[in-house]
């Protein structure tokens, strides 16, 4: 079943032009990665696919239903989560808060399991879970807004840039966390990455974005043996 | 070689007395520049229109003062080791957070201290009165605390959900002679109306844009009010607005026939202190209702989402809460608490205007929050005292309290521009702790 499908999508700032046209599709359980230059447009579709910005023409389905025209609120209520661009969790807020936000709008008597289940993905986030949120490291607070994204009880999950600043470890760690996710729960993923290699590694399939229109498409492992990719997005990397 | 002279007088005593006077005179002249018109010109009636009386020794000693009180300042900060303000700020989160531990028995102690005051000076209308002003500002400190400190909307208008408690006990007591306690919840339903019918165009507005705009609305109602003659009796004002009763027992010398009074059926020589003392224990009663509700709506989702809300609009957003209403509902609720303390202030005063309800009120109401602590309700007790008793206190002089008021608010600015009380504690906590209440209070 396709779980996202976005069609012909064009998105403006002001009199920018930032998604020319963008067409994907996410099937159900799949872990699809989105790649491209800085700014290409992958920040702004995941935005435009939860409403904000709205997408000015094109069609965006989420399991068949059409949520184009929908507030963000009302999206996310359908089982969209985002960690989106730069983490944004609650600085002022303790990281159990930040959890317990991320739980809006899942059942509250389900929240003591998924609470429990996030901290054995990222048992750091349980030593941590009295501390404000804004103190925490980096690759800590992104783990934190993944976790947080989760906590919703999401049937898509889009992911902006989960390794952006992080320790190769680290990025190794959040990965293997994101396949153990869709493997164990099922979990669709819709990732944007800058660090190519891992994220072809990663995805069963994957798009690549220029000047906000898709260029190219593929399974990870073709996508990671073509050519322009190489040249474009891998090299020095890997 | 000017510089090397004063550096010598620096080396030699410790003190550059040429840096502390070049500052000394650039203070003065600033103080020129402005008391030249503000101090040294008067206007003055005069038969046939305007004069203006020139007061230089006015200005002159202003300038003088100025400049050596420059001077001296200068000087006391070479000597002195000046506490980095980085210390200063840990010190007093360190007192924020301690004060914060020792809430729970701050809270009950500042309780028991409020029940006592009208006892211990049950002959003394004046403590019991200034208490109950004190208790008034502290109950709409903390309402707007709701708006301003936990949802991070900054609203200049608060006064008019006030005067719209005020106004609609006052109207609907004379009109329909309903007793204070109906009256009580159907002027906070009203205010949260008008509450939600401002906010509902203008919360999408943000932070300078939104405070804009309710500064307006502040007014807007303040102007109703004095021009909407036949309804409100515009500048007159409303007086004989009822007073409440005990249980049915009015606090009269000599009641209406079937109406029992207070003193006789408790037996007691009638004094006019009874009516006051209870007035206290009712605002008492309000405030704390205010109180507690805001803790308890801290831990609930709904608050929660106002904290979030006010750091990150757009991360709420994409987390599933409804900005709008969430919003909606702070500013509602904490217009209901403003109208429930107008309600108390019409019955209290027996007489209300809209000279009661101008912006200066706003004003205080945000400077007790925000001098306070946004979010702390230990802080807005401190405030309140600190800004409503302090100048109360300072009635004898009257011309220079609004300049101790100044003062205070310019040295909070400085030493603690986040608020007396700006420490915040998480409110929910895993386990056996989530008992433990985690609210500031
Ligand atoms: N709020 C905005 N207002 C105006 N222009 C914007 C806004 N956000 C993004 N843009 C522009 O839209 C284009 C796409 O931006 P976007 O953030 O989607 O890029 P990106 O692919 O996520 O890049 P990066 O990899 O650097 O995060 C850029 O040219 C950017 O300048
Ligand atoms: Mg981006």
């Amino acid at each position: 079943m396709t779980m996202l499908s976005v069609a012909g999508v064009h998105t403006f700032y002001g009199n920018i032009e930032a998604l020319r046209g963008v067409d994907i599709e996410v099937g159900e359980g799949e872990i699809v990665t989105l790649i491209g230059a800085n700014g290409a447009g992958k920040s702004t579709l995941l935005m435009t696919i939860c409403g904000n910005p709205a997408a000015a023409r094109g069609q965006i389905a989420f399991a068949g239903e059409n949520i184009t025209a929908m507030p963000t609120f009302e999206i996310v209520r359908r089982g969209i989560a985002q960690s989106p661009e730069g983490r944004r969790i609650f600085p002022r807020m303790s990281v159990l808060e930040n959890l317990q936000m991320g739980a809006t709008t899942a059942p509250p008597e389900h929240f003591g399991a998924d609470l429990e289940q996030a901290f054995t993905l990222f048992p750091i986030l349980k030593a941590r879970k009295d501390q404000r949120a804004g103190t925490l490291s980096g690759g800590e607070q992104q783990m934190l807004a993944i976790a947080r994204a989760l906590m919703s009880r999401p049937r898509l999950l889009l992911l902006d840039e989960p390794s952006l600043g992080l320790a190769p470890l680290v990025v190794r760690q959040i990965f293997d966390t994101l396949k153990r996710i869709n493997a164990e729960q099922g979990m669709t993923i819709f990732l944007v990455e800058q660090n190519a290699y891992h994220a072809l590694k990663l995805a069963h399939r994957g798009y690549v974005m220029v000047n906000g229109r898709i260029t190219l498409s593929g399974s990870g492992a073709d996508l990671l043996a073509m050519p322009e990719v190489r040249a474009a997005y891998l090299e020095g990397g890997h | 070689m000017r510089t090397s002279s004063g550096n010598a007088i620096g080396v030699n005593s410790g003190f550059d007395f040429l840096a502390a006077l070049k500052e000394a005179g650039m203070a003065a002249g600033v103080a020129l520049a402005l008391s030249f018109t503000i101090i040294g010109m008067r206007t003055t009636g005069q038969q046939g229109g305007l004069g203006v009386e020139f007061r230089w020794n006015a200005v002159a000693i202003a300038v003088v003062l100025v400049f050596i009180g420059r001077f001296l300042l200068v000087l006391w900060r070479q000597r002195a080791k000046p506490l980095a303000s980085a210390d200063r700020d840990r010190m007093m989160d360190r007192v924020g957070a301690m004060v914060q531990h020792w809430s729970k028995y701050l809270g009950a102690a500042l309780f028991a201290g409020a029940v006592a005051i009208p006892l211990i000076w049950s002959d003394n209308r004046y403590v019991v009165d200034v208490s109950t002003l004190v208790l008034t500002y502290i109950m709409l400190g903390w309402g707007l605390n709701i708006v301003v400190g936990l949802a991070g909307l900054l609203d200049l208008g608060y006064v008019a959900f006030y005067a719209v408690g005020a106004y609609s006990y006052a109207l609907i007591a004379l009109h329909f002679g309903w007793s204070f306690w109906i009256c009580l919840p159907l002027a906070g339903i009203l205010a949260a109306s008008f509450g939600v019918l401002l906010g509902f165009p203008v919360l999408r507005l943000r932070g300078d844009y939104l405070a804009i705009v309710t500064l307006g609305f502040g007014e807007i109602i303040r102007i109703i009010l004095l021009n909407w003659y036949s309804f409100t009796k515009g500048p007159d004002g409303l007086s004989g607005i009822p007073r409440p009763s005990f249980f049915g027992l009015e606090f009269t010398r000599s009641p209406d026939d079937g109406v029992t009074a207070f003193h006789e059926f408790f037996n007691i020589e009638y004094s006019s202190v009874h009516r006051v003392i209870f007035l206290y224990y009712i605002i008492l009663a309000l405030a704390l209702l205010t109180n507690f509700f805001t803790l308890r709506i801290r831990k609930l989702p709904v608050g929660r989402a106002w904290e979030a809300l006010r750091e990150d609009e757009i991360a709420c957003r994409s987390l599933g809460i409804n900005p709008t209403n969430t919003k909606l509902t702070a500013f509602a609720i904490g217009a209901m608490f403003a109208g429930f303390a107008g309600s108390f202030f019409a019955t209290r005063q027996g007489f209300i205007s809209p000279e009661s309800f101008n912006f200066g009120e706003s004003a205080v109401i945000l400077a007790i929050v925000v001098l306070g602590g946004m979010g702390s309700q230990v802080g807005v007790v401190l405030a309140a005292v600190v800004l409503i008793g302090g100048t109360e206190l300072f009635r004898e002089l009257a011309l220079y309290r609004m300049l101790a008021f100044g003062i205070l608010m310019v040295a909070i600015m400085v030493w603690r521009p986040r608020g007396l009380l700006a420490h915040r504690e998480p409110t929910l906590l895993l386990g056996s702790a989530t008992e433990r209440t985690g609210g500031d209070r």
